[in-house]
């Protein structure tokens, strides 16, 4: 699967209300970064089950990014709480079963912060990138 | 044996005063080596309840929605250990169960065995179960008839595989060790779902197995599905799992199922502070939250 020009694929599972509208924001103001995120966009983080994130791997992504509402900004009061608990449960969950966390990152990003984005996109690609690709889990497909 | 004697009493006075319809407890399968549990309704048929180190079920399993049958016997009286008697306080605070719909027959227990094809008159620390080396409730938290006297509390298997341990070496070895050791065991899983099934707190109408628009999990038993499995399975009883150890004990395969779900016990320990099943007031810890929970990882 390693072929030269390797590029690592990330699924960002992001908030309607703050990422979605901060990613938005960074298309608008013509910001540039790396292309190899593909954005889900769903209601809140606490509507993100951690299938998602499994299902993520079953696909063929290599790095999950979930991001939300910065706390107390939830659009539905406590979306993000939930999720914030959750993921510390489930984050402690995948490095018991052998997953490099460095697959999975968490982010608050806001509706205006456009150049966190930005570089939280970059960064996460190459934490990714030095990860290597997901070969371990592809393996699994049948 | 005395407890045994004491439990049979006291489930004659329950039938015959019709305060319960139905004792559920422990008995002989045909051959009388086994130990399965019975149903019974007539007082006449107390004598078939025993007690042993080799009553190994949790029995509330049967009081849960899972079991509509049983539900249509009438109000039940339920033989249970302290680690069962747990179960019933998750069930509880999970609004599953009414208090006063159910009769515990609380019973101190000084440990069962692991497997009771292992059993050979006594409970040693090879043969104990891995949830009586770290029991800290001998004597049920809950329960209405206690069953002969309190035993002492504490372990009194020093030497026996501790899970705790375990875990703690498994958390040292690098990830792709760990990785290597969890799909040499979900490879063997045949997706029975026996541990859900003999599991009481895993309990929906509908599992998200079985659900297939859209398919969350693979129905066939090879490696991408049984991790998805194996995961979700884990994650659902994160801070419930009462360690009652019964999901482990029911793979045919031997996943060792107590690692990753005590683990989940410990990281929600750790976090939330929540011991689950040692009372039946508030939520479960992940159905709330706090405004102080860790971020250290969130960027």
């Amino acid at each position: 699967m390693e072929e030269k020009g390797w590029e690592p694929r990330i699924v960002a599972f992001v908030c309607n209300w703050c990422t979605y509208a901060g990613a938005d924001l960074a298309g608008t103001s013509r910001l540039e970064y790396r292309p190899e995120v593909r954005i889900i966009k769903l209601p809140c983080t606490g509507r993100i089950d951690p299938l998602f994130i499994i299902k993520a791997f079953e696909k063929g992504a290599d790095g999950v990014l979930v991001s939300g509402c910065h706390p107390g900004d939830c659009h539905y009061t406590s979306g993000n709480y939930h999720a914030r608990r959750r993921w510390i449960v489930f984050r402690e969950l995948l490095k018991f079963a052998g997953i490099d966390l460095r697959r999975v990152h968490f982010s608050w990003v806001s509706a205006s912060e456009a150049l966190k984005w930005r570089d939280l996109i970059n960064e996460v690609i190459e934490t990714v990138r030095s990860a290597g690709p997901f070969e371990a889990y592809r393996r699994l497909n049948p | 044996m005395d407890r045994e004697k004491k439990l049979r009493e006291k489930a004659r006075e329950l039938l015959e005063s019709k305060e319960v319809d139905l004792v559920i407890g422990y008995g002989w399968t045909r051959y009388g080596k086994r130990v399965a549990p019975v149903f019974i309704t007539r007082p006449e048929d107390v004598d078939r309840l025993i007690w042993n180190p080799m009553c190994v079920n949790n029995l509330t399993l049967y009081i849960t929605r899972k079991y509509p049958d049983v539900k249509a016997m009438g109000r039940p009286a339920v033989v249970v250990k302290g680690c069962d008697a747990k179960t019933v306080n998750v069930l509880i605070q999970e609004g599953q169960l009414k208090r006063e719909d159910v009769v515990l027959l609380g019973i101190p227990c000084e440990g069962v065995v692991y497997r009771q094809e292992l059993y050979d008159g006594e409970v040693t620390k090879e043969n104990v179960s891995p949830k009586c080396v770290v029991c800290d409730v001998k004597n049920p938290p809950l329960y209405d008839h206690l069953i002969g006297e309190k035993v002492e509390e504490g372990s009194g298997f020093e030497g026996a595989r501790n899970i705790y341990q375990e875990i703690e070496e498994l958390d040292k070895k690098p990830e792709g060790e760990r990785w290597a050791f969890w799909m040499e065991h979900f490879e063997r899983c045949i997706r029975c779902y026996a541990c859900r099934q003999i599991c009481p707190l895993c309990y929906c109408e509908r599992c998200i197995a079985e659900k297939n628009m859209p398919q969350w999990i693979d129905t066939s038993a090879h490696g991408r599905g049984n991790v998805a499995w194996n995961l979700k399975r884990a994650m659902d009883l994160a801070g419930r799992c009462v360690f009652c150890g019964e999901c482990e004990r029911a793979c045919p395969v031997n996943i060792p199922l107590n690692l990753i779900n005590q683990k989940l016990s410990m990281v929600v320990e750790e976090s939330f502070n929540h011991r689950p099943g040692y009372e039946s007031e508030g939520h479960p810890p992940l159905i709330v939250y706090s405004l102080e929970d860790r971020e250290d990882f969130i960027r």
